[in-house]
């Protein structure tokens, strides 16, 4: 028998894994330290909670009259913010493609679209709210500029992507910028702007319910007063009404992306 | 030949007419709605001159206010977001597992997970915030669940998709070899999911920071509430100190996760 | 070791049907109890992937009896199933590596039947497994490829990979679900010469499922031909006549 000899491991350990480890271990209990969470304080927050629980069912939907006037007033946000600002996004997004436009008109764009993307639409909203006062307006304006932020940069990175050959075609033909847009790069990027749209007509929905906690009207506002006035199955009820329409406006954006693609 | 085209065209027909219907309801929806809703024409005219306003008060920031209030609030800020992001993964990781078709092979048990994925979606973080601030009072406890129930339906539904995407030839191998469960999920999914699992993490842990600095509005800890109390008394000079602050920090965030992102790929 | 490998592995009346009513497999009687390389021929869709995973239970099959190792597959489950899993290999068309992992490591997980999760994890293979991964990748020619990733190789070379992972389980049995359909011709012979060392080597039989009839006739001590879920030939591979592969195949006109 000749002697085996051993192959070395050829794993060599090494200590990225362990002092990953041990970093999160570090981070989490400096973390708690800080800011002072506890077990003790955890486990008091889980008795309320059962308690709140059982407050919140079964939901209460006697007051449905609030609850439709908020719902409505939801979807007047979500149904006008979508359309003003997809309407305004098409321009601005194709002000900032930097194939269509000169760098001196996309530079500026691109920045004012940065500025409405890198704020949570939340404190969009509480400025709003500051400067036009409760209600349904500062909803409307905050997911105008909110829309004008996401979807403005998709349009433009999809014109962007465009095959310039047929914009070159038309070009040749004599046609003017106008007959260039809407003939050599719409058609390129419908059914894709459909798609952005339908998603930001989604999550405007999602957020109309969630600017009123700040006052800017619609479901939410109602729901934050119940939730002031300790009304913890009538939240339950609000909360039942925003999951099933979440789920109605995915469905029906599903059907009509079906239709467009 | 004929009756094909015949076919096509009605299909399309129908598409145009679907088409049509989606324009005829989307134009009565606004106009619907403009017409109804609860806004005071006056209100939105003078809209540009409130907000101008607005503005110029808010000039020149108040950096004095950073250091004493401003910075610590900020770390708060991203402890929430990344203690949120860490608790979320306890729960969204099993989630996951459950809801892929090709782990558990049992539609019920699918259609379990998907239940819990949905609703934590469907429910914004600062609602889940006004929830746990109900349970645990106001303070950051309120504020890293309310990240970390948020997060689970979309850290979950994301993995469970890439988990979907593997390859099942490599995992019928190992079951061919005899290992277990367990192992099987170790040495044949994780090293399949690992790149998208971090990227997934780290995508939703960019989001998160931007979610934790409104989460103080309802009283969940962290900047939100040192932008609600200089909201309250009027300060605009603080105001925009935060605001300033909070936008610099979420650019930071985004870089940074560009670059790790760029340096794991 | 030589003792019990007689009769190692015996199908008993093998039915299998993946919808009721459409039986794939139909009665299916065999004995492998010598080493070396057993060819199972016949045409696309009659049920060879289905009898090879019938075997090591990747598929339950609808009914008889599989024995090995004096148990009845048929009849275990979870752990037990398991630890008889692992001896039994198998080889894929596609590889089926962990692309991610390193060569060596793609070995070492032939081993995972025989240690526990968090080792696996871990890494913590055995001193002796190391030495009969290192070993065995010597044996197949990719000794310098050991911490490369899978993904880096070409499909010859992770077929070996393949081959030698079966091989790391200590197998009493191989199976090989078309090693070398997705392979060139030269390639596929080294690696029907790389199954046949090996099963040799360690006294085996190896089952290998093949489209290449002379191929086969090349490597096989005994060749069983398949067809409409019946066994139709099981001898040895010169027996094989051009009236065996008509009725194997059906038609003629693809012979000359
Ligand atoms: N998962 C499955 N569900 C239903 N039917 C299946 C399944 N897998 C295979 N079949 C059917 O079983 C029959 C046998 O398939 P099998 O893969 O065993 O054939 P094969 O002899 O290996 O063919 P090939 O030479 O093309 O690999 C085929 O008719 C196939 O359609
Ligand atoms: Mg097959």
């Amino acid at each position: 028998m000749a002697v085996v000899k051993d192959y070395p491991n050829p794993f060599e350990r090494s200590p990225a894994n362990t002092i990953g480890v041990i970093v999160i271990a570090a981070y989490l209990i400096y973390a708690a330290i800080d800011m002072d969470l506890s077990l003790a304080r955890f486990l008091e927050g889980l008795g309320h909670g059962s308690a709140l629980l059982d407050r919140m069912f079964p939901p209460n939907f006697t007051r449905w009259e609030l609850l439709l006037d908020g719902l409505i007033e939801s979807m007047q946000i979500a149904i006008i913010s979508s359309v003003v600002g997809i309407f305004m996004s098409l321009f601005i997004g194709l002000f900032a493609a930097r194939n269509m436009m000169p760098a001196w008109v996309s530079s500026p764009t691109r920045v004012i679209i940065a500025l409405c993307r890198s704020f949570h639409p939340v404190i969009i909203a509480i400025l709003f709210v500051k400067a036009v006062g409760f209600g349904a307006l500062a909803g409307l304006l905050t997911l105008i500029v909110a829309s004008i932020g996401f979807i403005a940069k998709l349009f433009a990175e999809a014109i962007e992507e465009i095959s310039f050959k047929q914009v070159e075609a038309i070009r040749a033909t004599g046609a003017s910028f106008t007959s260039i847009v809407l003939f050599a790069v719409l058609p390129q990027v419908f059914s894709r702007f459909i798609g952005f749209s339908m998603y930001q007509l989604d999550s405007n929905l999602r957020n109309s319910t969630m600017v009123g906690i700040v006052g800017a009207g619609g479901l939410g506002g109602t729901l934050f007063s119940a939730f002031q006035r300790f009304d913890y199955d009538f939240v339950t009820a609000i909360l039942l009404t925003i999951i099933a329409i979440i789920l109605l406006g995915e469905f029906l954006s599903g059907k009509v992306r079906e239709i467009f693609q | 030949m004929s009756t094909i085209n015949h076919q096509w065209e009605r299909f399309t027909f129908q598409k145009k007419l679907a088409r049509f219907a989606v324009y005829l309801v989307t134009v009565a929806a606004f106009l619907a709605s403009i017409r109804t809703v609860d806004v005071i024409p006056e209100f939105f005219y003078d809209a540009p001159n409130q907000i101008s306003d607005m503005f110029s008060r808010m000039w020149p920031l108040d950096t004095a206010f950073y250091p004493i209030t401003v910075h610590a609030a900020l770390m708060e800020t991203l402890h929430i977001a990344t203690l949120g992001t860490l608790v979320t993964l306890i729960f969204a990781v099993p989630l996951a597992l459950l809801n892929a078709r090709n782990v558990v092979a049992n539609p019920v048990v699918n259609w379990i997970s998907r239940f819990f994925l949905v609703s934590s979606r469907s429910v914004n973080s600062l609602v889940w915030a006004l929830l746990f601030v109900a349970v645990f009072g106001p303070g950051v406890i309120a504020g890293v669940l309310a990240i970390a129930f948020r997060s689970v339906g979309f850290i979950g539904k994301l993995l469970a998709e890439a988990i979907e995407e593997i390859n099942m030839g490599t995992i019928e191998a190992l079951r061919a070899t005899g290992a277990s469960w367990a192992s099987v999920l170790i040495k044949g999914y994780w090293p399949q999911v690992k790149p998208a699992f971090f990227s997934i993490v780290l995508f939703r842990w960019d989001i998160n920071v931007r979610e934790s600095a409104v989460l103080g509005l309802v009283g969940a800890g962290g900047i939100g509430v040192v932008l609600n109390d200089a909201m309250n008394l009027f300060e605009w000079q603080k105001v925009s100190m935060v605001l300033f602050s909070i936008f610099a920090v979420v650019i930071l965030a985004e870089i940074l996760v560009v670059q790790i992102r760029k340096r794991m790929i | 070791m030589a003792e019990s490998q007689q009769n190692y592995l015996q199908i008993r009346n093998l039915n299998h049907e993946y919808e009721a009513g459409k039986p794939i497999l139909r009665g299916i009687d065999l004995n492998f109890d010598q080493p070396g390389i057993i060819a199972i021929i016949g045409p696309s869709g009659t049920g060879k992937s289905t009898l090879l995973r019938c075997i090591n239970r990747l598929i339950n099959p609808t009914s008889g009896e599989v024995l090995f190792d004096n148990v009845d597959l048929t009849s275990v489950e979870g752990k037990e199933l398991r630890r008889h899993r692992r001896h039994i290999g198998m080889v894929f068309q596609e590889y089926n590596l962990v692309e991610r992992l390193t060569v060596i490591e793609n070995l070492l997980t032939g081993r995972l039947g025989y240690m526990s999760a968090w080792n696996a994890w871990r890494r913590n293979y055995t001193q002796d497994d190391i030495n009969n991964a290192f070993e065995l990748l010597e044996m197949v020619g990719l000794k310098d490829f050991a911490k490369q990733r899978a993904d880096s190789l070409s499909g010859g070379q992770r077929q070996r990979v393949g081959i030698a992972r079966a091989v790391m389980q200590d197998p009493y049995v191989l199976l090989a679900d078309e090693p070398t359909s997705s392979l060139d011709p030269k390639t596929a012979v080294e690696i029907m010469e790389l199954m046949d060392t090996l099963a040799r080597r360690k006294n085996i039989p190896a089952l290998v499922n093949i489209h290449d009839v002379s191929l086969a006739q090349r490597f096989a001590v005994r060749m069983v031909g398949m067809s409409g879920g019946h066994v139709v030939y099981d001898g040895p591979p010169e027996g094989i006549t051009e009236d065996h592969l008509k009725q194997i195949y059906g038609g003629e006109s693809w012979l000359s």
